[in-house]
């Protein structure tokens, strides 16, 4: 008891917070440089099949992105449930996607154009038709390099 | 009323930067994207005939628009395929088999360049075509290249066990021209029909 009343008459030394600034923007800069912004808003929604054999894209800025997928729901009303193309920002139709394409590789600088990459980020659920249009495009478009996206954890014998 | 007010302690502020830190951490998804890759063939050219290939080499998977699959392979009757069994049935046709069996595909003598040492390996002629239908699913189609790359990984994995004593993966980190020599032997035989209509429209 006694022990304690000592401590109490003495005070707390202060802390000294001036590190604290340097913590706060360390946290800052991580999240700054680590966060991922989504660069075009989804109008179709895509949920990506299960796979396990699956690779990483290395270098985001090789990779042009095709979403296939049915409208959202608040986009539903206007656009039907069918199957729709996205690049960039809007739905496209299937001719659209050689100009696609060809202005993504433009952005590459020259000695990295091989290493394009499509990724085709495409709904579960999505008939092969489409997705067989668009396969059949970028050949066209001589973009032979693609990419299906999919989530981890497909397990065979579960056949899930 | 000598007492000063005392000063408030900043020590709890760690804390709270902490508990930040592990929230985020906690939430933040990192979007790495990932998935199979694949090579497009490049684009027909009608003044070249494509390459005719031995029937017995063929091992075919159909799916049609009910997302049922069917394999054909010649010599035998056609049969359903099942997503669980593919993975083993395709390693089993992809394999070499020597001597010749017909059975089987028929395999080609190459020589790999292993650690130095010249070795003589039968590497199978055998090719997993696929052909879909228009109202097949996108689901069922990945988790079927995703078995058909599976086989040809698992084979590679062996080889590349039996020769280097890894897996295929680490080997590519490792030892490029050593992956070379199994990519060579083990090639990714999986070729896409050009498209058409079968089993109705959906």
């Amino acid at each position: 008891m006694s022990k304690f009343r000592k401590d109490e008459k003495k005070g707390l030394p202060a802390i000294s917070t001036a590190s604290l600034p340097d913590i706060i923007f360390m946290l800052l800069f991580f999240f700054m440089v680590s966060t991922v912004m989504r660069e075009v808003e989804l109008k179709v929604s895509v949920k990506a099949p299960k796979a396990s054999e699956v690779q990483k894209l290395e270098d985001k800025s090789l990779v042009s992105a095709i979403y296939i997928g049915k409208p959202t729901k608040a986009l539903a009303k206007k656009w039907g449930d069918e199957d729709r193309i996205q690049l960039n920002d809007a739905f496209a139709e299937v001719d659209e996607i050689r100009s696609y394409v060809e202005e993504k590789v433009t952005k590459i600088p020259e000695y990295k154009r091989k290493k394009h990459i499509v990724s085709m980020k495409v709904d579960a659920e999505a008939r092969m038709g489409i997705v067989t249009d668009v396969k059949q495009e970028l050949r066209k478009a001589n973009a032979l390099k693609i990419n299906y996206s999919t989530l981890k954890g497909f397990d065979a014998s579960k056949g899930e | 009323m000598k007492r000063e007010t005392p000063e408030i302690s900043a020590g709890s502020m760690a804390d709270i930067a902490f508990l930040l830190l592990i929230f985020f951490l906690v939430t933040t998804t990192m979007d790495v994207d990932s998935g199979i890759v694949r090579k497009l063939p490049p684009p027909l050219d009608k003044n070249i005939d494509p390459p005719q290939i031995n029937k017995r080499n063929i091992y075919t998977v159909l799916i049609n628009s009910a997302d049922m699959i069917l394999i054909t392979v010649k010599g035998q009757d056609p049969r359903p395929g099942n997503i669980k069994t593919l993975r083993a049935d395709v390693k089993e046709f992809l394999r070499p088999h020597y001597p010749d069996d017909p059975r089987f595909p028929e395999v080609e003598k190459i020589e790999l360049d292993v650690k130095g040492r010249t070795i003589p390996y039968y590497k199978t002629k055998g090719v997993v075509s696929m052909q879909n239908d228009r109202g097949t699913s996108y689901k069922i189609y990945i988790h079927v290249q995703n078995e058909l790359a599976g086989a040809v990984r698992e084979l590679r994995d062996e080889l590349s066990k039996e020769y280097y004593n890894m897996t295929f993966k680490e080997l590519l980190d490792k030892n490029e021209v050593g992956a070379k020599q199994i990519q060579k032997a083990v090639p990714m035989a999986i070729s896409e029909a050009e498209p058409a209509d079968f089993g109705g429209k959906k």
